[in-house]
C-alpha cells in the first residue's frame, strides 16, 4: 500500500510548481504543498474511501446484491483498479502485502469473529470443528501435495515448474486451508443454519495452527533440502503443532482473563472501555505472533473467552461502540483484502501460468475436500447427537473456500529457495478467484436447490430462554443419573466452576449478583419496545381508528365528533378522567383529550439544556430518557392492544344493553368513564411501576420505603417518576378545569429528567390521583411514617369499597378498583395488572357499586388534598 | 460383565427384560450398561431404587432441578422405581433416530418423541398435575434456577411476562398445548436428547 509514492510523487511535483507560480515564487509562501508530510496517511485514507464508496455503489442495486456476493464484486473492482494502475504506470505498484495483511487486516476480521462467536454453539460443535480443522486440513495438505508431485512425475505439469516433493507439500499445505475471510464473506450472505455455519467457520479459524506449523516445517525442510531431513524433525513437527496450537489458545485465554479483569474496574472511565477491548484482543494476536504461536487461535479464544464477562461489565454504550467499531473495521478490512486480491492479480511480473498445475490443483483441492468431509463425517456421525446429513456434507465440501491467507503465505515464500514460486503464486490466485467467485456465486443457488435448512435469525423469547435453561439442567441431571460423563455433565461442571470462581473474579460485584435470566428478560423487554416503535409507534392510533365498533356508533348517532369517536373506539385510553369532578364543557373536554392523545403519542421533543462538553464523560440524560420513553410506549401499546381486544367486545354488548334501557348518553358515558378511569390510572401506574422495576436493577429491594441508591451504573438508575405528581394537588385548587391544569403542568415543571412524566394525563387531575399517589407516595414518605400512612389509606379504602382481604403489612398499598361486573373485563384487567405490576397481589376485587366507588374516590381525594 | 448378566437373570426374567427394553432402547450393550449403573445406585440391593438412592448422586445435589427430576422417575404415589421404570424415564432422552421419524403412526408414540420429551419437561413445572403451569408453579421453578440473587419482584415480572407470552386462552396458566406452541421453534429433539453410548 505504501508503494504508491512514485505515482503520487509525479503528480505532486507538478502541482507544486503550479502553486509556486501563482505566488510569484520566493520568500515566504502563504500556502505550502506538504505532500511528503501527509502522504502515507493520505493514501491509506483515500484507499479506505475508495473501498467504502465501492460498497455503497454496490449496494445500490438490491437485485444485484442478492445474486452476486460482495466479495466477487470487490475482486472484480480490484481487477479493474489494478488494470488502471498498470496502464497508467506500466508497473504494478500495489499488492496485498503479507505484513500488512497479517498484522492489520486479518486481526480485525478474526477479532470480530472471535468476540462475537456464538460460544454455546461453538462448544456444542467443538468436536466436529476440531476434527475438520486438524484431520481435514492435514488430509487435504498431504493428499494435494503428494498427488501434485505424482502428477508432476507423470509429466502433466510442465518441466519449467522446478519443484520437488517438499515444494509440492509446502504448496499443498498453504493451499489446503479453508480461509476464514472468504468463508465469512460468502457464508454471511448465504444464511445457512447456524450449525453448518459454525462448523465451516470454526474449522476455518482453528485450522490456522495446522497451516502455520505445516508451512513452517516445510519451509525449514526446503531450506535444509529434502535429503537432510531426519526422523527427529518429523517428531519436532508434531511437537511444534502441539505447542503452536495449545500455546496460542493459552495466550488467548490469558489475555481474555486479563481483559475481563480490567473491565471490572472501568466504572469511572467508561469512555475508554472499548479501547481496552480492542487493545487487549489485538495484543493477544500480536503476542501469539511474537512467540510464533497460532495468532488466529489466540485471538479467537481471547474473544470467545472474554465476551461473556466483558459484555456484562461494560456499559450499554460501550457494548454498542465495541460492536459497531468491530463490525466497521472488519468490514473495511474485508473490503480492502478483496480489492487488493484483485489488484494483485494484475501483475505481469508475478504471472507464471502453467495450465497443468492450475487444473490439477483445482481438481485435487475439490476432490480431496469432498472426500475428507465425507470420510470425517462418517466417523463423526457415530458420535454425534445430531448427525450431519448428506446435504450438509455437500455444502461443507462446497464451502471449502480458499482466500487471502493462502495468497499472503504464498507471497511470503522466498523465491530463491522455492524456484517455482511464481507458478505457485499464479496458481494460488486462480484457486482463490475460482473458489471465491465461482463457488461463492453458485453456493447460494445450491443451498436453495438442496433445501438446506436456513438460519431463522430469530431472537429467543423469554419462554425459550427459561425452558432451554431447564432443558440443560434436565440433561445434566439425566447424564448424572445414567452415569454418563458426557458433554452435559462437563458443561454443568464448567458452569459450576464459572459461577463459583471465575465469575466472582471477573465480574463486577453489582453484575455478579444479577441473574442472567433477569438480564435476558430485560433485553427482551427492550427489544420488544424498540421493535414496537420501529414498526411505527402509531400502531395504536391506526388500530384505534381503523377498528370502529360499528354497533355502538349506530346505536348512538349523536356521537359524531372526534372526541366521542375516540371515546367510543379508544378503549378507554383517551377518556378524560375529569368528567366526574368538573363536568367540563365539550370543548374543554376535547382539548383535554387532544392533549392526552398528543402527550401520549408524540415523542417528547429533545431538550437541549445540556450544553455541557467533556472529553471524558458522556452526558447521560438524553439516551436514558429516550430509552425510558421507548419502554413506556411499548408497555402502553401492549396494554392498549390488550385492552382493546378484551374491553371493546364487552363494551359493545353493554352499550347495546344500556341503549335498550334508554339511558341517557351522558349518563352512559359517565358510567363508562368511571369504569375506565381506574383502569386507566392503573394502567399508567403499572407502567411507571414496571419502569421502576426495570430501572432498579441491582438495587436492594427489601425496603421499599428507603430510596436506596443502586450501584449506579451510567446506564441504569432509579427514576421515581411519581414524586412530583403526588405533590401537585396541594398547589391546585379543585375547581380549575382539568384541561388547564394539564396544560399548565409542563410549564410549571422544572426541566428535570422526570418532567416528561408529569405530562402524563393521569397526573393531570385530582380525581385520578389517589390510586397512583397512594402507591407511589409510600416511596416518598419517611419510613417511620409509613405505618400510619398505610393505616390511613386502608381506612379510607374501607370507606370507598367493602373490605377486602388485603395485606396491610405490604409496604405498597394496592388499591382495589372496580373491575366491573363482567368477568371478561376483569380478567383482562388483572392480566394487565399481572403483566405490569408483579407486586400487586392478584386478588380479584369484589365488584363494588360503581357510583359508590366514585363517591368513595372523591372523599378520598378530598382527604388526600393533604 | 458376566456377573451382571447372571444378576439380571437371577433377579428378573432376563428375556422378558430384553424384550421389553429393546422396545425402549436399541442395543443390548446400552441395557447392560444402564443395568450396571442401576445396580450401583441400588444400595439397598432390592432391585428397586428409592429417592435416597438418587439423592446420593453428588451432582444431583447441586442441580437446581435435581429434586424435580428425581421425582419424575417415580410414578405417582410410589417411592420405589424398578429397572424397567428407570429405563422408561431415561428413554425419553434417547435421540430420535432417522428410521423412527417415518414409522407408521399406528405403533403408538415412542417415549422419545418430541411430545413426550416436552411432556417430561412440562411435568417438572406442573407440580399439582393439573396439566397447567400456574404462576406459582412457574415461580417455584424459576426460583430454583436463578438462585437468590434476584428479588421476588423481578422474578414475578419474569413469570408474568412468560405466562403472558405463552397464554393464548387467557386463563393465566400455561397448558400443555400452549407449552408445545411456545416451544415450537425450538429444536427439542436435539436439546432434550443425550447420547447413550452403544
Amino acid at each position: 500500500m505504501l508503494r504508491v509514492v512514485g505515482l503520487w510523487g509525479e503528480v505532486s511535483a507538478e502541482d507544486h510548481e503550479d502553486g509556486g507560480a501563482s505566488h510569484h515564487g520566493g520568500g515566504y509562501k502563504i500556502v505550502q504543498w506538504e505532500w511528503s508530510y501527509v502522504q502515507t496517511p493520505y493514501i491509506i485514507a483515500i484507499w479506505l474511501l475508495v473501498a467504502s464508496v465501492a460498497k455503497i455503489l454496490f449496494h445500490f442495486s438490491q437485485r444485484f446484491t442478492t445474486v452476486v456476493p460482495e466479495s466477487c464484486v470487490l475482486i472484480l473492482l480490484g481487477l479493474v483498479l489494478g488494470a488502471v494502475v498498470l496502464i497508467a504506470n506500466k508497473k504494478q505498484l500495489y499488492q496485498l502485502d503479507p505484513g500488512l495483511f497479517f498484522l492489520f487486516l486479518l486481526p480485525t476480521i478474526v477479532g470480530d469473529a472471535g468476540y462475537f462467536m456464538p460460544s454455546r454453539l461453538f462448544f456444542d460443535n467443538l468436536g466436529a470443528i476440531l476434527m475438520y480443522a486438524v484431520v481435514g486440513t492435514l488430509w487435504n495438505a498431504f493428499c494435494t501435495g503428494f498427488c501434485l508431485y505424482g502428477v508432476k512425475l507423470a509429466g502433466v505439469i510442465d518441466d519449467k515448474v522446478q519443484a520437488g516433493l517438499m515444494e509440492f507439500l509446502l504448496f499443498g499445505a498453504l493451499i489446503s486451508a479453508v480461509d476464514p475471510v472468504a468463508v465469512l464473506a460468502v457464508f454471511e450472505e448465504v444464511h445457512v443454519n447456524e450449525m453448518l455455519f459454525i462448523i465451516v467457520f470454526g474449522e476455518s479459524l482453528l485450522n490456522d495452527a495446522v497451516t502455520v506449523v505445516l508451512y513452517k516445517v516445510y519451509i525449514s525442510f526446503v531450506e535444509v533440502g529434502p535429503g537432510n531431513v531426519q526422523t527427529a524433525d518429523y517428531f519436532k513437527g508434531v511437537a511444534s503443532f502441539l505447542v503452536v496450537s495449545i500455546g496460542g489458545t493459552m495466550v488467548g485465554l490469558i489475555f481474555a482473563v486479563i481483559l475481563a479483569f480490567i473491565t471490572r474496574f472501568t466504572k469511572k472511565v467508561r469512555i475508554i472501555e472499548p479501547l481496552f477491548i480492542f487493545l487487549l484482543v489485538y495484543l493477544a494476536y500480536l503476542t501469539a505472533e511474537l512467540f510464533s504461536l497460532s495468532a488466529i487461535l489466540s485471538m479467537t479464544f481471547c474473544g470467545i473467552g472474554c465476551n461473556k464477562y466483558v459484555e456484562a461489565n461494560i456499559s450499554q454504550k460501550s457494548r454498542t461502540t465495541v460492536k459497531y467499531t468491530m463490525k466497521t473495521l472488519a468490514s473495511i478490512a474485508e473490503t480492502i483484502i478483496f480489492i487488493f486480491l484483485g489488484i494483485s492479480a494484475v501483475d505481469k511480473s508475478k504471472w507464471a501460468w502453467d495450465t497443468g498445475l492450475i487444473a490439477c490443483t483445482l481438481i485435487f483441492i475439490f476432490v480431496f475436500r469432498a472426500m475428507g468431509v465425507v470420510g470425517q463425517t462418517w466417523i463423526l456421525n457415530k458420535f454425534r447427537l445430531v448427525p450431519l446429513e448428506k446435504i450438509d456434507q455437500v455444502v461443507m465440501s462446497y464451502g471449502g473456500l480458499r482466500g487471502a491467507v493462502a495468497f499472503a503465505l504464498v507471497v511470503l515464500l522466498d523465491g530463491e529457495q522455492v524456484k517455482a514460486k511464481d507458478y505457485f503464486v499464479a496458481t494460488t490466485i486462480v484457486v482463490v478467484f475460482f473458489t471465491v467467485m465461482f463457488q461463492g456465486l453458485t453456493i447460494k443457488p445450491l443451498v436453495k436447490w438442496l433445501k438446506v435448512p436456513r438460519s431463522t435469525n430469530r431472537k429467543p423469547t423469554i419462554n425459550e430462554e427459561i425452558h432451554e435453561r431447564a432443558f440443560d439442567h434436565i440433561l445434566a441431571a439425566i447424564e448424572d443419573i445414567a452415569g454418563l460423563n458426557g458433554y452435559h455433565h462437563w458443561r454443568d461442571k464448567w458452569e459450576q466452576f464459572d459461577k463459583n470462581y471465575l465469575s466472582k473474579l471477573l465480574l463486577r460485584k453489582s453484575v455478579y449478583h444479577k441473574s442472567e435470566l433477569w438480564e435476558a428478560y430485560q433485553k427482551i423487554n427492550i427489544r420488544d419496545a424498540i421493535s414496537v416503535i420501529d414498526q411505527g409507534g402509531n400502531i395504536l392510533t391506526s388500530a384505534r381508528l381503523s377498528l370502529p365498533s360499528m354497533a355502538s356508533r349506530t346505536s348512538f348517532p349523536e356521537v359524531t365528533n372526534v372526541t366521542n369517536y375516540l371515546r367510543e373506539n379508544g378503549s378507554g385510553v383517551c377518556l378524560d378522567l375529569q368528567v366526574i369532578d368538573t363536568n367540563p364543557g365539550a370543548k374543554v373536554e376535547e382539548e383535554t383529550e387532544t392533549h392526552h392523545v398528543l402527550a401520549g403519542n408524540l415523542y417528547k421533543p429533545r431538550r437541549r439544556y445540556q450544553s455541557h462538553y467533556s472529553r471524558h464523560f458522556m452526558t447521560v440524560g438524553d439516551q436514558e430518557r429516550q430509552e425510558r420513553e421507548v419502554f413506556q410506549r411499548n408497555m402502553r401499546n401492549r396494554l392498549e392492544s390488550f385492552k382493546s381486544t378484551h374491553y371493546k367486545r364487552h363494551k359493545k354488548d353493554r352499550s347495546q344493553k344500556k341503549a335498550r334501557a334508554q339511558l341517557h348518553l351522558s349518563q352512559l358515558l359517565l358510567l363508562l368513564t368511571s369504569r375506565v378511569k381506574p383502569t386507566n390510572t392503573q394502567l399508567r401506574l403499572g407502567m411507571t411501576q414496571a419502569e421502576l422495576v426495570l430501572k432498579r436493577e441491582g438495587c436492594s429491594e427489601e425496603n421499599k420505603g428507603e430510596r436506596s441508591e443502586p450501584d449506579k451504573d451510567e446506564d441504569v438508575g432509579i427514576t421515581f417518576v411519581a414524586r412530583k405528581g403526588s405533590e401537585t394537588p396541594k398547589e391546585r385548587p379543585k375547581s380549575v378545569p382539568a384541561a388547564l391544569e394539564v396544560c399548565q403542568s409542563p410549564s410549571v415543571a422544572p426541566p428535570s429528567p422526570t418532567c416528561g412524566e408529569k405530562n402524563l394525563p393521569w397526573k393531570g387531575g385530582i380525581g385520578t390521583l389517589p390510586p397512583c399517589v397512594s402507591v407511589e407516595a409510600t416511596k416518598i414518605i419517611p419510613i417511620d411514617l409509613q405505618q400510619a400512612w398505610n393505616q390511613s389509606i386502608s381506612s379510607l379504602e374501607s370507606l370507598a369499597s367493602p373490605p377486602v382481604p388485603q395485606e396491610p403489612q405490604h409496604p405498597r398499598v394496592s388499591f382495589q378498583f372496580p373491575g366491573g361486573k363482567e368477568e371478561e373485563e376483569e380478567s383482562a384487567l388483572s392480566q394487565q395488572q399481572q403483566e405490569m405490576q408483579p407486586l400487586m397481589p392478584s386478588l380479584r376485587p369484589p365488584p363494588p357499586p360503581p357510583s359508590g366507588w366514585c363517591v368513595g374516590k372523591l372523599k378520598l381525594c378530598s382527604l388526600m388534598g393533604l | 460383565r458376566w456377573r451382571l448378566f447372571s444378576d439380571l437373570l437371577y433377579k428378573h426374567n432376563f428375556s422378558e427384560i430384553i424384550q421389553r427394553a429393546s422396545k425402549i432402547f436399541v442395543s443390548h450393550s446400552q441395557i447392560t450398561r444402564l443395568y450396571s449403573r442401576f445396580h450401583s445406585l441400588d444400595k439397598g440391593e432390592n432391585g428397586a431404587l428409592s429417592r435416597e438412592d438418587f439423592q446420593r448422586i453428588p451432582e444431583l445435589a447441586i442441580n437446581p432441578l435435581g429434586d424435580r427430576i428425581i421425582n419424575a422417575f417415580f410414578p405417582e404415589g410410589e417411592d420405589q422405581v424398578n429397572f424397567r421404570g428407570f429405563m422408561r424415564t431415561l428413554a425419553h432422552f434417547r435421540p430420535v433416530e432417522d428410521n423412527e421419524k417415518n414409522k407408521d403412526p399406528s405403533a403408538g408414540e415412542p417415549l422419545n418423541s418430541r411430545n413426550n420429551k416436552l411432556l417430561f419437561a412440562f411435568r417438572l413445572y406442573d407440580l399439582d398435575r393439573d396439566d397447567k403451569i400456574s404462576r406459582d408453579e412457574l415461580l417455584q421453578v424459576l426460583r430454583m434456577m436463578v438462585g437468590v440473587n434476584i428479588s421476588d419482584e423481578q422474578l414475578g415480572s419474569i413469570a408474568d411476562r412468560t405466562i403472558q407470552e405463552a397464554d393464548t386462552n387467557g386463563d393465566m396458566c400455561i397448558s400443555f398445548s400452549e407449552f408445545i406452541k411456545v416451544l415450537e421453534k425450538v429444536d427439542v429433539e436435539q436439546k432434550m436428547s443425550i447420547r447413550f453410548l452403544h
